[in-house]
């Protein structure tokens, strides 16, 4: 399931990332770890704002998708945007603990989960996924 | 022992209790760790964002239960749900526990037991909000002084 690390398609060569979480608190701590690891990061309030931020033509090396969010969830986003034909690397990240809907958030399409909150580390273990 | 070291063993005692008394967790030492030159005022900026969730959030649930004609649990668990989930981010550990014990009696539709959860998390959100205050307090004081912060793994 290893995912094609592509480059949106900027001038400049640093990695892009799509936030996608109806958080506020954490859209914010994403958006710091991500800075600080340099790579340059939006960020979207549920799945159906990733889904057409894509359709719109934009494109990132790494998508950060939460689970539980109005309007559309992760798995339903992740699933239109493998079908879309999305090679992103996805990385599901959550709350949820049971083994079923973990399960079902993988099968959608990710390439990565992770349970919340998201560390550095984590983010690191993420992003070295893409590079190797 | 001059003001800066008074200072910053003031700071690291007073933020260990903090871990010790189970308000932060690690979580909230990784948000510390974030901080740095380029954004030199993160801490205190999430834990604002945070502060103001919750204030809306409380209020929220607060209204749904006020609903004599019958409490949309929904409505309040996504509430809960939500803080939960900053509250986890930020490493609030006991506005987070709080709120494990909030969406049980959200799940039994049980209005007495919401409202005392409610309190409770109510309670735990204004503990916090003077705790971390007084942490970033004692920040401003040592930086005041000439000295740096210390890190308290």
């Amino acid at each position: 399931m290893a995912a094609q690390g592509r480059h949106g398609g900027q001038e400049s060569n640093k990695m892009t990332a799509l936030v996608v979480d109806d958080n506020t608190v954490n859209r914010m701590i994403h958006h710091r770890l991500l800075d600080n690891l340099g790579i340059e990061n939006v960020a979207v309030v549920n799945g159906k704002e990733a889904v057409d931020i894509h359709c719109s033509g934009k494109t990132f090396d790494l998508i950060l998708m939460d689970m539980d969010m109005p309007v559309m969830n992760g798995i339903e986003a992740t699933r239109q945007l493998r079908e879309m034909g999305i090679r992103s690397m996805i990385a599901g990240v959550s709350t949820r603990s049971m083994e079923r809907e973990i399960r079902e958030f993988i099968e959608a399409g990710l390439d990565d989960y992770q349970e919340k909150p998201l560390t550095m580390s984590k983010l690191i273990s993420i992003v070295h996924k893409i590079n190797g | 022992m001059n003001i800066v070291n008074q200072l910053q063993r003031q700071f690291i005692d007073f933020s260990t209790s903090l871990h010790r008394e189970g308000f932060v967790d690690d979580q909230f030492t990784q948000l510390q760790k974030l901080q740095d030159e380029n954004s030199p005022d993160f801490v205190v900026e999430v834990v604002s964002l945070f502060f103001e969730d919750c204030e809306k959030l409380i209020n929220n649930m607060a209204r749904a239960l006020e609903q004599t004609q019958g409490v949309d649990f929904k409505q309040v668990d996504a509430s809960v749900h939500q803080l939960k989930g900053s509250s986890s981010s930020i490493g609030a550990m006991r506005v987070k526990n709080a709120c494990i014990s909030f969406r049980s009696f959200c799940e039994a539709q049980n209005r007495e037991g919401c409202l005392r959860c409610l309190q409770q998390v109510t309670h735990e959100y204004s503990l916090l909000k003077n705790k971390l205050q007084t942490l970033f307090t004692l920040e401003q004081q040592i930086l005041a002084a000439g000295g740096s912060i210390p890190v308290v793994d």
